[in-house]
C-alpha cells in the first residue's frame, strides 16, 4: 500500500496487538512494542527515502469520503509534501526511541504502550492529515494519554497540577482553532475542510478581508497555544518536567510542531490578508519566547525545566520564520521543526537516562559525570551544543536559515533573536554541561553506569540524523522548498516565488565529540 | 384508524403487567432470572423497532400519535437503554433488598411513557406521556426504601415534578384557550396569528417550564444533582437519559416542528438559557466529590450543549441534536453501568472510592475512562462529533448575530472547564490517593455485554458517524424547520 495510511496503521494495530496480550507478560509487551514502533519508523523512513525532491504536489496520497450528509463533507485524506514529509520520518525515529527508551516502566506496563502507540498514532495521523478535521482528530488523540501518563508515571510533587494544566492549556487552545476551523468551514462555503479543495475553491472566492481578520487569530492563537508561544507557554516546561522521558519526548519533540504544522498548512496559505494583519504580533511574541524562556532557561536548576525552556526558546525561530512570509524563512522554519524534534527527544531521553542513574534531575547536586559516563557525557554535550547553534548540527542549518529569511522584513527581531537565542542559550546550555559533567566527582554518585551498548541505540539514531541534517541540509531544503513556496504562493509576487532558499553551508564534521558513535 | 401503530407500546405494557404478575409465582431467589428474561425481551422489542417490521409511518388516534422517523429514532435509543438499565438493575439487586421485579416493571412502564412521548403530536398525549414517565421516576429514584438519600430524592422530584407539571397544565390550557386546538399539526398552522396573541404565548413559555424541568436546564436544574445522587444507580441511568431524551424530543416537537417561528422571535431567550445551563453545570460541578452528584451537574452542562441545536433552530441543528443524544446515550449508560456494577464493592459513591479501580479492574476502568473522554467531548469518542455538529450548527446561522458568538465562547469555556472536573475522575481511577483494598472486583457477564456494546457504540459512532448522522438528518427532515432570521444566508 503506497499510501501514508500505512504509517498511521501500523501504531494503531501494535496498540490492538498490545491490548491481546496479557498484562502481566511484560517482556512480551516491552519486544512487542519495540517491534511495532520499529516497524512504524521503518516505514516513514521508507517514505520518506522514496520522496521525490523537489517535486511540487503530494505523493503517497490517499483520499476517503468520510461523512457526506448535506453540507457536511468531512474526507479522510492523507497525503506528503515538503511541510509533514520530514515530520513523518522524524515522529517514526522519535516514536521508536522513546520505546526503546521505556524499558524501565515497570508499573502498568501494557497501559504504559498502549498510551504511548496511540500518540505516535496520533502524531503520525495529525502530520498526514490533508483534511483539518482529520488533522484536529489525530492530534487530540495525543491528549488522554499525556495527561494520564503523566499521572501515573510521571515525577515529582507537582505531576498533579502539571497534568491538570498542561491538559487545560492543550484543550482550551484546541478548542479556540476548532472554533475558528468551523467558522472558516462556513465562511469559505467550500462545503469541506480538505486544503486541497479549499485552496481550489477560495483561489476562486476569495475569504472577504473582515473574515480573515476575526478567523485567523482565532486558528493562529488557538494553535499557538499547542506550540507554546509566549505568552501562553508556561504549561509546557512544568509539564515535560512531570512527565516521564517518553511522554516529554513525544510531546516536546513531535506534538508540539503539529501547531506549527496547521499554521503552515492552512493558516497563512488559506487567509493571506489575515496573516499579514497578524503575523507581525506573532513575530514580536515569538521574540518573547526568544528573550523571556532563553533567560528563564538560564536559572534552572532543574535539568527538565532547563531543556523544556529552551525548547520554547527554539519554538520563537519557528515563529519568527513563518511570521517573515518568505520562502527562506518557512523552509528555515520547517528544518528548524524537524532538527528541532530530533533534540528536544534526544535531550528528554538523556535527561531521563541520567535520573535513572542518579535518582535526581538536580544538576547542582551533580558534578565530574564525565569520567563515568563518557558515552553519556559526549552525547550530552553534543545535544547541548547542537542546542546552542553549532554548526555541523540540524539545528544551526535551520535557525540560520531562518535568520537569512527574516533579515530582509524583522530585521530587529533578527538581530534580538540571534543575540539571544545565540548568546543566551549557548550560556544555559555550557553552564548546565559544566555542572553536570566537569568538576569533582560526587561520592553520592560513584555507583552510576554508563549506557549499555545495545541501549546507546536510540541516542546514536537521534545523534546520526541530527548531524546527517546538519551536514547535509540539502536533503531535507530540497524536499522543502517546493512546499514552502506553494504555501507562500497566495503572498508571492512571481519573480520572488522563484527565488532559490540560501541554505547555509554547514561545515561538515565540526562536531566534537563526534567519536561517541 | 390505524392501530397497529401502536404495536410497540402495546407489547411493552403487556411485558409490564407479565412481570407484575410472575413476580407472584417466581420465588424470590429467582428474580434475577426474571430480569434476564425481561431483558431479552426488550432486546427482542428493540429488533423489531429498529427493523423492517417496525410500524409505517402514519398517525392514529385523531392525530394524536405519529411514527415518524423522528419517533422511531428516539424509540430505539429508549429501549436499548431500558435494556442497559434492566441489566444494571440484575446487578444492582443486593442493593436494593426487596421489591425487585417491582423495579423491573416500573421501568418498563417509564419506557411506555417515554415510546408515547415519541410519538406525541397533541399536547395532551405530551403532557400524560411526561406524566406517566414522572410518576415512575417518584418511585424509582426512591426505590432504596432504606437510606435517607434515596427518599430526599423521590420527594424533592416528586414536589418540583409536580410544581412543574402544574405549570405545564396551566400552559396547556392557556394554549387551548386561545388556539382552539391542543394539535401540534394545528398550532403549526395557525401559529403566524397565534403569534400576536399575548395568552398563547403566556401558555407556550408555562409548557417550556415543564420540558425546561425534564431537560434539566436553568433554571429548572435545582433537582437534578440532588435527585442522581440520592437515586439508585440504574435509575439514575436511565432517568439521565431517557427522561433527558424525552424531553428533547418534545422540545423539537414543539419548537422546531409546531412553532418554528415563535422560537426565532425567542430565539435570545434561547441563547440565554443555553449559556446559563453550560456555565452553572459546568461550574458547580467543579467541588463535587460525590461521582453521582457529579453526573448530575455534568447532565444539566449537556442539556446546555444540547440547547446550542435548539438555539441553531435549524435541520442540521437538529440533526446535532439528535446525533448528540444517541452518542450521550451510550456514554451516560456505560459510566452509570460501570457506577452500578462497582456500587456493590466500593464503599461510597465518592470520587475518591475510585482510587485503584485501575488494578481493582482494568476492564471496568477502561470503559468508565472512555465514557469520559466521550462526555468531555475527546476524540475519537461520539461525544466530540457531537459537539462538533451542535458548534457547526450554531456558526452556520451565527453572521450578523453577535449574541451567538458570545454562545459559542460560553461553551468553548464550559467544555474546558468541565475537561477539570471529567479529567479528576480519570485521575482517581489511575492513581488518586492510594486505596487500601486492591481486591479484584468481578463483573458480571450481562454487564460485560452492556459496556462493551455501549463503549463500541461510542467509538463507532466517533470514527464512522456517517451512518447516524445520516439517520438523524433523515429523522429530522420531516419537521419545518423555519430557519431563524439570521440564517437566511446564501446556500453553498
Amino acid at each position: 500500500m503506497d499510501s501514508l495510511t500505512s504509517v498511521i496503521l501500523t501504531p494503531v494495530f501494535t496498540a490492538v496487538l498490545l491490548l491481546l496480550i496479557p498484562g502481566n507478560f511484560r517482556v512480551v509487551l516491552r519486544l512487542a512494542a519495540i517491534l511495532g514502533s520499529a516497524c512504524t519508523a521503518w516505514t516513514a523512513v521508507s517514505f520518506f527515502s522514496r520522496f521525490h525532491a523537489g517535486q511540487e504536489g503530494l505523493q503517497f496520497e490517499s483520499l476517503v469520503p468520510w461523512v457526506t450528509v448535506g453540507p457536511l463533507n468531512l474526507a479522510y485524506h492523507v497525503g506528503a509534501d515538503g511541510l509533514n514529509i520530514g515530520l513523518i520520518l522524524v515522529t517514526g525515529l522519535v516514536g521508536f526511541a522513546a520505546v526503546l527508551v521505556s524499558w524501565n516502566i515497570e508499573r502498568h506496563v501494557k497501559l504504559f504502550y498502549v498510551l504511548l502507540m496511540s500518540m505516535i498514532a496520533g502524531a503520525m495521523g495529525a502530520f498526514a492529515s490533508l483534511d483539518l478535521f482529520f488533522f484536529y482528530f489525530f492530534n487530540e488523540l495525543a491528549l488522554v494519554p499525556t495527561f494520564i501518563m503523566i499521572g501515573v508515571w510521571g515525577r515529582g510533587e507537582d505531576r498533579n497540577w502539571a497534568a491538570f494544566k498542561i491538559t487545560l492549556y492543550l484543550t482550551l487552545g484546541a478548542l479556540t482553532a476548532l472554533v475558528g476551523l468551523i467558522a472558516f468551514y462556513v465562511a469559505a462555503g467550500a462545503n469541506s475542510l480538505d486544503v486541497i479543495v479549499l485552496k481550489a475553491h477560495l483561489a476562486a472566492h476569495p475569504l472577504s478581508v473582515s473574515a480573515q481578520t476575526w478567523i485567523f487569530p482565532l486558528v493562529v492563537f488557538g494553535f499557538a497555544i499547542l506550540v507554546g508561544l509566549f505568552p501562553f507557554h508556561s504549561w509546557a516546561p512544568v509539564g515535560y518536567a512531570a512527565a516521564p522521558t517518553a511522554t516529554a519526548m513525544m510531546h516536546a519533540g513531535i506534538l508540539k510542531k503539529a501547531g506549527l504544522y496547521a499554521i503552515l498548512r492552512m493558516a497563512v496559505p488559506l487567509m493571506p490578508d489575515g496573516a499579514h494583519r497578524w503575523l507581525p504580533v506573532v513575530a514580536v511574541l515569538a521574540v518573547g519566547n526568544l528573550l523571556h524562556c532563553a533567560w528563564v532557561a538560564l536559572r534552572q536548576k532543574d535539568m527538565n525545566l532547563l531543556i523544556g525552556n529552551s525548547s520554547l526558546a527554539h519554538m520563537g525561530f519557528a515563529f519568527l520564520g513563518i511570521a517573515s512570509l518568505t520562502v527562506i524563512g518557512v523552509t528555515g522554519t520547517v528544518l528548524v521543526m524537524v532538527a528541532h524534534a530530533l533534540l528536544a527527544g534526544l535531550s528528554f531521553a538523556l535527561s531521563g537516562y541520567l535520573e535513572t542513574q542518579t535518582g535526581t534531575v538536580d544538576m547542582t547536586r551533580m558534578g565530574g559525570l564525565l569520567r563515568k559516563m563518557p558515552f553519556y557525557g559526549s552525547a550530552l554535550v553534543m545535544g547541548f551544543m547542537a542546542s546552542c547553534g553549532l554548526p555541523g548540527f540540524a539545528n544551526f542549518a535551520g535557525e540560520a536559515t531562518v535568520l537569512f529569511g527574516s533579515w530582509k522584513s524583522l530585521p530587529w527581531l533578527v538581530i534580538i533573536a540571534a543575540w539571544s537565542g545565540l548568546i543566551i542559550g549557548a550560556v544555559a546550555m555550557l553552564r548546565a554541561l559544566r555542572a553536570v559533567l566537569q568538576g569533582p566527582e560526587k561520592p553520592e554518585f560513584s555507583r552510576v553506569a554508563d549506557l549499555g551498548y545495545w541501549r546507546r541505540l536510540p541516542f546514536v539514531m537521534l545523534l546520526s540524523a541530527m548531524v546527517l541534517f546538519g551536514v547535509a541540509p540539502g536533503i531535507l531544503t530540497s524536499r522543502i522548498e517546493p512546499a514552502a513556496k506553494a504555501v507562500l504562493a497566495a503572498h508571492l509576487t512571481p519573480s520572488q516565488a522563484h527565488q532559490a532558499p540560501a541554505v547555509p553551508a554547514a561545515p561538515a564534521a565540526s562536531a566534537p565529540g563526534h567519536s561517541g558513535h | 384508524m390505524n392501530y397497529s401503530l401502536i404495536t410497540l407500546e402495546v407489547l411493552a405494557v403487556l411485558m409490564g403487567l407479565i412481570v407484575l404478575l410472575a413476580d407472584l409465582w417466581v420465588s424470590p431467589t429467582a428474580r434475577k432470572a426474571l430480569g434476564l428474561g425481561l431483558a431479552a425481551a426488550l432486546g427482542c422489542l428493540l429488533a423489531f423497532a429498529v427493523g423492517s417490521l417496525a410500524p409505517q409511518s402514519g398517525s392514529a388516534f385523531a392525530d394524536m400519535f405519529v411514527v415518524d422517523d423522528l419517533a422511531r429514532y428516539f424509540k430505539g435509543f429508549f429501549l436499548f437503554a431500558a435494556l442497559a438499565v434492566v441489566l444494571m438493575a440484575v446487578d444492582f439487586a443486593p442493593k436494593f433488598g426487596a421489591g425487585l421485579s417491582e423495579f423491573f416493571a416500573l421501568t418498563v412502564f417509564a419506557l411506555v411513557g417515554m415510546l408515547f412521548a415519541a410519538s406525541a403530536n397533541d399536547l395532551v398525549l405530551l403532557f400524560v406521556s411526561l406524566e406517566l414517565i414522572t410518576v415512575t421516576f417518584y418511585v424509582l429514584n426512591s426505590f432504596q426504601r432504606t437510606q435517607l438519600a434515596s427518599l430526599e430524592a423521590g420527594v424533592k422530584y416528586l414536589i418540583l415534578g409536580g410544581v412543574s407539571s402544574a405549570f405545564m397544565v396551566f400552559g396547556i390550557a392557556l394554549i387551548f384557550g386561545t388556539a382552539n386546538s391542543t394539535n401540534l399539526g394545528v398550532l403549526a398552522a395557525k401559529q403566524k396569528e397565534l403569534a400576536h396573541s399575548a395568552l398563547f404565548l403566556m401558555g407556550l413559555l408555562l409548557v417550556l417550564v415543564g420540558l425546561g424541568f425534564k431537560i434539566s436546564a436553568v433554571p429548572f436544574q435545582m433537582w437534578a444533582p440532588d435527585v442522581y445522587q440520592g437515586s439508585p444507580a440504574p435509575a439514575t441511568a436511565f432517568l439521565a437519559v431517557g427522561s433527558k431524551a424525552a424531553g428533547f424530543v418534545l422540545l423539537i416537537r414543539l419548537l422546531v416542528g409546531a412553532v418554528p417561528q415563535i422560537t426565532a422571535e425567542w430565539h435570545r431567550l434561547f441563547v440565554v438559557m443555553s449559556g446559563a445551563t453550560i456555565l452553572f453545570g459546568s461550574l458547580c460541578a467543579i467541588p463535587q466529590r460525590n461521582l453521582k452528584r457529579l453526573m448530575g451537574y455534568s447532565s444539566i452542562a449537556n442539556a446546555g450543549y444540547l440547547l446550542l441545536g435548539i438555539v441553531a433552530g435549524s435541520a442540521a441543528g437538529s440533526t446535532a441534536v439528535l446525533y448528540y443524544l444517541g452518542g450521550y446515550t451510550l456514554t451516560v449508560l456505560a459510566a452509570f453501568t460501570v457506577i452500578s456494577a462497582i456500587a456493590n464493592f466500593v464503599e461510597s459513591d465518592d470520587i475518591s472510592a475510585l482510587s485503584g479501580l485501575g488494578q481493582r479492574s482494568p476492564f471496568l476502568a477502561a470503559c468508565l475512562t472512555m465514557a469520559i473522554v466521550s462526555l468531555a467531548g475527546i476524540p475519537p469518542m461520539a461525544g466530540f462529533f457531537g459537539k462538533l455538529l451542535l458548534f457547526k450548527s450554531v456558526l452556520d446561522v451565527a453572521p450578523g448575530h453577535p449574541e451567538l458568538y458570545a454562545l459559542i465562547a460560553v461553551a468553548v469555556v464550559g467544555v474546558v472547564i468541565s475537561l477539570y472536573y471529567y479529567f479528576s475522575v480519570i485521575r482517581a481511577i489511575y492513581w488518586g490517593g492510594q486505596s487500601a483494598n486492591l481486591s479484584i472486583i468481578p463483573v458480571a457477564l450481562s454487564t460485560r455485554i452492556v459496556l462493551v456494546a455501549c463503549v463500541a457504540g461510542m467509538l463507532v459512532l466517533g470514527i464512522f458517524p456517517q451512518g447516524l448522522v445520516k439517520i438523524a438528518d433523515h429523522a429530522v427532515a420531516g419537521l419545518s424547520h423555519k430557519v431563524a432570521p439570521a440564517s437566511a444566508k446564501p446556500a453553498h
